[in-house]
């Protein structure tokens, strides 16, 4: 039987920033039970000693010069924002940390 | 908030033992950004120095500044660090506004650096080695500005304003082992290990390393434990204490305010704090959760760092002086006392120094210049004396006038004001605001002579042996002259008179 | 006109280069039976004839002018609406990204006009590429030329559907799991997945960045090879970007001849769960091949077992870090709750009306499978399974100098056939995704219709890594193989679609 329960739902849909309603999580928790079901055969193929391949073309030391490119301009930068204000991006208050 | 209750710092050392942890972030010095080639520049208008990559728009991807690879492996290397034969990015995921991509690019499980260490003198010249457990590559996130509500912080704002300028610029980030059996010490331990820190990557270049416009930041982990106790206490982490002085203040809070929750047989809750300056306390921001579930996974859009032995023995080569060896190649070179010298390291000013010595002045001179004058004049316009706008040059220049006699002490300082002011070079400050010394004698008797005339009986007194009675002609005299007189000279002169 | 717009890419390149027909007519052709026809397949998500037509026009300059910059110049082409242009609305299907015009050019964008090539619109795809229906698409699902009532595959079925539909004679997708080469396997078309790396992914909307990878979509090989010349090669901006050149596609796909190539049938990909026509299909290709000379080889590949699994796990965890910058602040949907809300708030309501069901669904698993305590079992588990994978097709090209499989299990289903068991959709790419998981490049060409539907099936053909001119090079024998046999490509019996 799956570990996916509504309250996992919740908190992963948390992590992720989604809101969900109750009924989306119902569906949710029974969907991704069993796709997760499925998937999670994985663990059974491999052994500790393999390794992991997390780059399909095995490379390494690319890197770029540490040259100025040119940079947008301030009003294309704020061009497709919802808000913006002052040269800046304008969001909501955030929720108070302090 | 209600103010917390805390123990004694003589108390709680006497019954706790005190182990501190430090993460410094210190924001290297690149021309451009860590992942795109935008401007690392501070100060630019808001959002101008923004492409796809730091903005984090669709389909951008970043690309690694070698550069920033290369200075990160020389601070791994000037700490005594392994150097990783594969280091890798990983994504940190969380969501925040000032963070494009909602991920930090940075490092994981395989750092670039590891497993150093760094000796920390403190004022007692009591030496402790911090072993130091890593040094990775990430990159900044963008500024916040809160608006609306009372005091421009994030509580009561109506709303922010994000600025993407920051967002990307490389940092590395240093993290110690826990630091045990600095007792009483641990706040001073605190600050002069994040000092040394500075000292360091500002003497490789690698970094700016202004701590008031955070090139370099701490956050402070302080836990306590009862005195023999094998387990580590609950600890708190203090974030982004950025200056000296607050170092040492919030280590010495922890360890206050903790003792006293133990003592009193509360628990420490494990949750990140901030410290206020303005008043002397930390105040706690959210606990520690699974919030915290940062995701880590190697970065699919950037490969391996595998920097080859040829490559890291390069950086090598390049690592300048130690700037604990060069703090004490100077003390001897320069002859200061240890009080002298101490001063001189408080107040940050061993490069000046040493850059007006060898543009000529004596060390004793440049010294005061730097310690003195300058020092009050900088307080007093509340700038840091680094950033006055007098070079080390310019006060060695204006120290030979008064070796030479061309100036004395009181008109040397009037031609560092008018440099101070953008009249210019002190010699054209000198010519404009006509300040050479007057060393013509005749103008300086016959104005003695018309001192005397309204004061007849100081001739009287000073026969009598009263020397002290030509305190008031030279008075006069250097008012006549306009402070442009040499005034032992002008002594001796009345003195001369009297015989 | 129906001449042009059914017409090889190859054919109007030599039209325009010769100048019997200039650019803008051609571009025009396509514009109008487009804007004709788009209602029936909604391939496209946006056009915009004027600005296609300046494109034109300038080519047909520079050829006046005898400034010709490329073996494609002039030649009009579609783009998927993954891929970012300062000219047009970019949305990768999404709601969230709706009336977004992106700030830069992708890279293929930028080679693509360099070299000439009028952009005749953006087309449609599963929301940010995850599907393999189209159906996935916040504006609607393509149809497939073939049969309107079905899909034209996915992620990529706008492309698929433009080119079995005659919309575009040349078509630009992404293939993550096979978007690519299933839409073309649905709609008789060609479609090739490069080397990992061998075209830049700058400027592709990002779903799984280490899976990715942008590929031509054809009417025919040549075409293909002549697109992936012009799109591929290096790029300082993408660091997983290949530093050297892998030749030239067109060059190989020349030389093509099937003496002494040794072709490999993989054991696990050969047999079960496909549909007995497409099967049939398959059998027959490896029978003319062999009767044509080629040794055929059986392979063993165990770990294909687990491929689907793998990408299950490795797909929905990069993509959940990947689409976690669409949050409302510097681009895209913003949504503000009723009340006060926090910019918490504010996020968490734009994804979740911005995103659909299955994007939730997959960031969600990819969450999980991210998440403390879970992540060495699943992620840590799928990327090791990838070590497995690329292992089992080291040893297999060192059998054979190519793999041969079905490109997918069934010919092109029904729209809402299979929309609501997310399982069942997985499985349309089982045959795809091991090319993906190990970087090596893979194509599907036709493969003739299946006996039981009439419906077109793909033959899949993969190469070992940087091996692209191989790849070509075997499905030109393929595709001529047919071409002896039926004298006209498949597309060429795509039904009229004025008629439908």
């Amino acid at each position: 039987m799956s570990e996916i329960t509504p309250d996992l739902v919740r908190h992963l849909a948390s992590l992720a920033r989604i809101l969900v309603t109750d009924q989306e999580v119902e569906q949710l928790a029974g969907e991704l039970g069993v796709i997760v079901d499925s998937v999670a055969t994985v663990t059974k193929a491999v052994s500790g000693d393999v390794v992991a391949t997390s780059h399909p073309i095995p490379m390494a030391n690319v890197y770029r010069e540490d040259v100025i490119l040119p940079s947008l301009t301030q009003l294309q930068a704020l061009s497709s924002a919802p808000d913006s204000n002052d040269g800046r991006f304008k969001v909501n208050a955030i929720l108070d940390e302090d | 908030m209600a103010k917390e209750q805390l123990m004694s710092y003589e108390d709680a050392i006497e019954r706790f033992e005190v182990v501190i942890g430090l993460e410094v972030h210190v924001e290297l010095n690149t021309v451009s950004k860590m992942f795109c080639g935008c401007a690392n520049n501070f100060g630019s208008e808001p959002n101008t120095n923004v492409c796809p990559t730091c903005l984090g728009l669709p389909g951008s991807l970043p690309a690694v500044n070698r550069k920033a690879v290369e200075s990160s492996i020389a601070i791994g290397l000037a700490l005594d660090c392994q150097i990783a034969s594969n280091g890798r990015f990983a994504r940190k995921n969380y969501f925040y506004p000032d963070l494009a991509k909602n991920f930090q690019t940075s490092q994981f499980d395989e750092p670039i650096a590891f497993e150093g260490e760094i000796s920390i003198e403190l004022e007692t010249g009591e030496v402790f080695m911090v072993p130091i457990e890593r040094a990775h590559m990430e990159e900044d996130a963008g500024k916040l500005t809160h608006v609306g509500g009372a005091t421009g912080r994030i509580q009561g704002a109506e709303y922010s304003l994000v600025d993407y300028n920051r967002a990307g610029v490389p940092l590395v980030e240093i993290v110690t082992k826990p630091i045990y059996g600095a007792l009483d010490k641990a706040p001073e331990l605190a600050a002069t290990y994040v000092r040394a820190i500075r000292d360091i990557v500002k003497s490789m270049n690698v970094s700016d390393a202004k701590m008031e416009r955070g090139n370099v930041r701490c956050d402070a982990n302080v836990s306590l434990r009862e005195k023999g106790a094998e387990k580590l206490g609950t600890r708190t982490e203090t974030k982004n204490v950025n200056s000296l002085k607050s170092i040492e203040n919030t280590v010495r809070y922890e360890i206050r305010r903790q003792a006293f929750i133990l003592a009193a047989g509360g628990k420490i809750i494990q949750e990140t704090r901030h410290w206020h300056e303005d008043r002397g306390h930390t105040s706690a921001g959210r606990p520690k959760s699974d919030a915290d579930d940062y995701r880590y996974f190697p970065e699919p859009d950037l490969v391996p760092v595998q920097p080859s032995k040829e490559w890291i023995e390069e950086i090598r080569q390049t690592l300048s002086e130690k700037p604990a060896l060069r703090r004490k190649r100077l003390q001897t070179a320069w002859g200061f006392a240890d009080l002298e010298f101490r001063d001189v390291l408080n107040s940050d000013l061993l490069d000046e120094i040493e850059a007006t010595v060898s543009a000529g002045a004596s060390p004793q001179s440049a010294r005061k210049w730097w310690t003195g004058e300058l020092a009050r004049l900088a307080n007093a316009q509340q700038v840091a004396v680094q950033d006055l706008p007098i070079t080390p040059e310019q006060v060695a220049a204006i120290q030979r006038l008064i070796d030479s006699g061309e100036l004395t002490d009181r008109i040397a300082r009037d031609v560092v004001a008018g440099v101070l002011a953008g009249e210019g070079e002190p010699a054209e400050v000198i010519e404009s605001r006509g300040l050479k010394i007057v060393t013509d004698e005749g103008a300086l008797i016959a104005a003695i002579d018309k001192a005397l005339a309204s004061q007849p009986d100081v001739m009287e007194k000073i026969r009598d042996g009263k020397l002290q009675a030509a305190g008031a002609v030279i008075g006069a005299v250097m008012q006549e002259m306009r402070g442009q007189a040499d005034a032992a000279r002008v002594r001796e002169l009345i003195l001369e008179r009297a015989k | 006109m129906t001449e042009i717009t059914s017409s090889s890419a190859a054919v109007l390149a030599g039209l325009i280069s010769s100048k019997q027909v200039s650019s803008v007519e051609i571009t025009t052709a396509f514009l109008d039976r487009l804007e004709k026809l788009n209602p029936k397949t909604n391939s496209y998500l946006h056009f915009n004839r004027e600005n296609s037509l300046a494109q034109a026009k300038k080519a047909d300059q520079q050829l006046a002018d005898g400034t010709a910059v490329s073996p494609l110049h002039g030649v009009p082409i579609a783009v998927k609406d993954n891929l970012t242009t300062t000219d047009a609305p970019t949305t990768a299907g999404s709601k969230i990204l709706e009336g977004w015009v992106p700030q830069y050019d992708a890279t293929v964008v930028r080679k693509l006009r360099e070299a000439s090539m009028p952009i005749l619109g953006k087309t449609n795809l599963d929301e940010f590429a995850m599907g393999s229906s189209t159906e996935f698409s916040a504006y609607g699902p393509s149809r497939n030329p073939w049969d309107l009532s079905r899909i034209p595959g996915g992620s990529g079925g706008g492309s698929s559907s433009a080119i079995a539909g005659h919309l575009a004679p040349l078509a630009i997708g992404s293939d993550t799991g096979g978007s690519i080469r299933f839409p073309a396997a649905m709609t008789g078309s060609v479609g090739a997945k490069p080397t990992y790396g061998a075209v830049s992914r700058y400027g592709l909307i990002a779903l799984a960045s280490s899976l990715d990878q942008i590929g031509p979509v054809t009417n025919s090989v040549m075409d293909a090879a002549m697109l992936q010349d012009v799109i591929g090669g290096y790029d300082p901006r993408d660091s997983t970007s290949l530093p050297n050149s892998l030749g030239s596609m067109v060059q190989s796909v020349k030389e093509a001849d099937v003496k002494g190539l040794r072709v490999g049938v993989i054991k696990q990909l050969s047999s079960d769960g496909f549909q007995p026509g497409v099967k049939a299909c398959f059998d027959d290709t490896i029978e003319k091949l062999a009767a044509a000379g080629a040794e055929i080889i059986e392979v063993d590949c165990p770990s294909f077992e687990y491929a689907v699994a793998a990408y299950y796990l490795i797909l929905p965890a990069e993509a959940s870090s990947n689409l976690a910058k669409f949050d409302s602040v510097r681009f895209g949907l913003r949504v503000t709750p009723d009340g006060n809300p926090t910019i918490e708030n504010v996020m968490a309501a734009t994804r979740e009306q911005g995103f659909g069901p299955e994007v939730k669904r997959r960031i969600i698993l990819g969450t999980y499978a991210l998440s403390s305590g879970h992540y060495d079992a699943y992620y840590g588990s799928a990327q090791k399974v990838r070590t497995l994978i690329q292992q089992d097709l080291a040893m297999a090209f060192t059998q054979a100098d190519v793999l041969l499989t079905p490109t997918a299990p069934t010919t092109a289903f029904k729209i809402g056939e299979k929309v609501d068991d997310p399982l069942a959709m997985y499985l349309n790419d089982v045959a795809t995704i091991p090319a993906n998981l190990a970087g090596i490049p893979g194509i599907s060409v036709p493969n003739g219709l299946a006996s039981e539907d009439g419906l077109p099936s793909g033959l899949q053909i993969l190469a070992p890594a940087m091996q692209d001119a191989q790849m070509y090079r075997v499905a030109s024998i393929v595709e001529k193989l047919y071409m002896d046999q039926w004298g006209a490509s498949l597309i060429a019996r795509v039904p009229d679609l004025e008629a439908l």
